[in-house]
């Protein structure tokens, strides 16, 4: 493990999870799941680093769904 | 020789472009059996580019193929820029273009909306175009036709190959005709018989890779309409919902390709009255006259090794991949140029056997990245689970507005020369710009000659080892044998189009392969280094 920053980042984190809710308010599982892929290619290319989205990668399937 | 709709698509299987006729080999009568420096096994593309690459090396080939047409079917259409160049240097690129399409524009859609387009060849200054579109019969026909002007070339049509021994210094094969066997020495056998190689299969050898379960509809369309000479995909196109299109433009007539999922029955997908509803539907009420018709499926895989003893493997017997991209046959085209010279090189005795197993590592290395391209060509274009065909339409969907989904919209990344990583080029001892890379072909450029005439680079490199050499003073002296071409006595870059390709600072000197590639570059002329260089690029 290397680039990837897990430390928090936002002043305000309940703001930026609270974007991250009223994004998918209202909408059905299907249109969710669309959002959020948009969301994970836009951001990724935000990054721009395939290190720091591997890692990303890595990190997201070590972990256990609840 | 367009067969009607209602003649039906096996009426269309049966006929024939061209035949060809069996005639009776001598050998076919000799005891013991002939024995020849190099049998070709497959009179396709690639096996037919080998052999011309041979004879014109001097090394005589019998060819052996089990079949005596070039089928209606359109296959293997696109053919790039480096593919010409070899067949240019072969005598046949010239044919080739002229009778082709030259294409650059390349346009993708989603539903009706062009999403993103491409121009391959955006600079002037070469020959061959980008790419030219051609029918593989038209592309098998001329070039039987160049192998019809070149003594050394035995090409022997009805003749299969039954059965194959392998011998330390040789192969022994049976070869059955249509008035029985008999056996054929050679002391190397290349295998350029295709996906389902009969050679390959003798030796038992099996291939690692991926197969794909997508089922696509290709077919070869006389239609009355003028659509621009540009390749157009489509993802999810109104006329087809949910699956890819691909047209093409051909001579005389366009090439069709749709996608139609894993779970196509293959048969019935084939006949005219499914057929021709998928093209009304693209086409509208313009008139159709359906050409051919077949279904595929493919494989992005190789054999681990291509060369087994005195049997070499090229072309789609060695490996395999999607048709997006045109890395098929362009692919095999080049195995083809980069086994003949090391080939007639160890059997003219300029070059020690061992150099044969560069062959392995640099078109494997080709192989590889053929593969890894069409591979993920093909999880854009098909992907294997609902999962995965979410996330590409999540790229489709933001590819309108943003550049970089536009980048991931993959239907095809076109084929291009490989740049080989190769123990047979010298390292650069300094840096150089310009598009010239050490491994990977010469760019082409515009040049004069002696004589005024104008031309292009890559008409001088043709033969052996070539050394290009920038003028500086006085002409270097070269050993014998050494083609010397000194920029500015020699041939003229009046354009400046070398200077730039090459970085071509005076005294700059290039050593290039009898394939074309670059092999080493020095800033001053050093001849022990650039003998050197030779020696390396022979396997020394």
């Amino acid at each position: 493990m290397g680039k990837l920053v897990t430390a928090s980042r936002f002043d305000d984190p309940d703001a930026a999870y609270v974007a991250l809710v009223e994004a998918r308010r209202g909408l059905a599982d299907d249109a969710a799941g669309a959002l959020d892929l948009k969301l994970v290619l836009i951001l990724a290319n935000h990054i721009g680093d395939l290190d720091v989205l591997d890692e990303a990668i890595a990190l997201a399937k070590s972990t256990s769904d609840r | 020789m367009a067969a009607s709709i209602s003649d039906k698509a096996a009426a269309v299987e049966h006929t024939a472009r061209y035949r060809y006729d069996y005639v009776r080999s001598p050998d076919q009568d000799a005891r013991p059996a002939a024995r020849h420096p190099v049998v070709v096994v497959g009179a396709g593309p690639v096996g037919l580019t080998a052999a011309i690459d041979l004879a014109l090396r001097r090394i005589p080939v019998v060819m052996l193929d089990d079949a005596d047409r070039i089928g209606t079917g359109s296959r293997g259409i696109c053919w790039s820029k480096r593919t010409l160049e070899i067949w240019d240097r072969l005598g046949v690129g010239e044919r080739m273009v002229a009778h082709g399409v030259t294409w650059k524009l390349g346009k993708v859609f989603l539903g009706d909306a062009q999403v993103y387009s491409f121009d391959l060849l955006p600079e002037d200054g070469h020959k061959m175009p980008a790419f030219i579109n051609l029918q593989q019969y038209f592309v098998e026909h001329a070039l039987i036709d160049r192998v019809a002007e070149i003594d050394r070339i035995d090409l022997r049509w009805r003749n299969k190959v039954v059965a194959l021994v392998r011998r330390n210094d040789g192969v022994r094969l049976t070869v059955d005709t249509p008035e029985g066997r008999y056996d054929l020495d050679a002391d190397w056998v290349i295998a350029a018989d295709g996906a389902r190689s009969a050679v390959r299969g003798m030796l038992g050898l099996g291939f690692t890779g991926v197969t794909f379960e997508d089922k696509f509809l290709i077919a070869d369309v006389r239609i009355a309409a003028d659509f621009p000479t540009e390749r157009r995909f489509w993802f999810d196109p109104p006329f087809h919902s949910g699956q890819s299109a691909l047209m093409h433009k051909q001579p005389d007539c366009w090439r069709i390709d749709l996608q139609l999922g894993p779970d196509a029955d293959s048969q019935e997908e084939q006949k005219p009255e499914r057929v021709m509803p998928r093209l009304t539907k693209m086409f509208g009420d313009r008139a159709l006259e359906l050409e051919w018709v077949s279904i595929y499926q493919f494989n992005c895989r190789r054999l681990d090794r291509f060369i087994h003893g005195r049997v070499i493997f090229i072309g789609d017997a060695a490996h395999q991949v999607s048709p997006f991209g045109a890395r098929g046959a362009n692919s095999g085209v080049q195995d083809a140029e980069n086994l003949a010279w090391k080939l007639a090189a160890v059997l003219g005795g300029q070059a020690d056997a061992a150099l044969i197993e560069s062959y392995n590592r640099e078109r494997t290395q080709a192989a590889d990245e053929n593969i890894a391209h069409s591979t993920r060509s093909t999880d854009f274009i098909a992907p294997r689970s609902p999962a995965e065909r979410r996330l590409r339409n999540a790229v489709l969907a933001l590819a309108p507005v943003a550049e970089f989904a536009r980048r991931m919209v993959n239907s095809g990344r076109l084929s291009t020369a490989t740049v080989y990583d190769t123990p047979l080029s010298t390292p650069d001892e300094t840096t150089f710009a310009g598009s010239a890379e050490l491994g990977a072909p010469a760019p082409d450029a515009p040049m004069r000659g002696r004589d005024g005439r104008q031309g292009y680079l890559l008409e001088w490199l043709r033969g052996d080892f070539c050394v290009l050499h920038v003028m500086n003073g006085a002409r270097p002296t070269v050993p014998a044998g050494v083609n010397l071409f000194v920029v500015g006595d020699d041939i003229h870059d009046d354009s400046g189009v070398f200077t730039w390709r090459f970085d071509a600072t005076p005294g700059a000197t290039y050593v290039v392969r009898p394939d074309q590639h670059l092999a080493a570059r020095f800033r001053d002329f050093d001849c022990a280094k650039v003998m050197r260089a030779i020696g390396r690029a022979k396997g020394a």
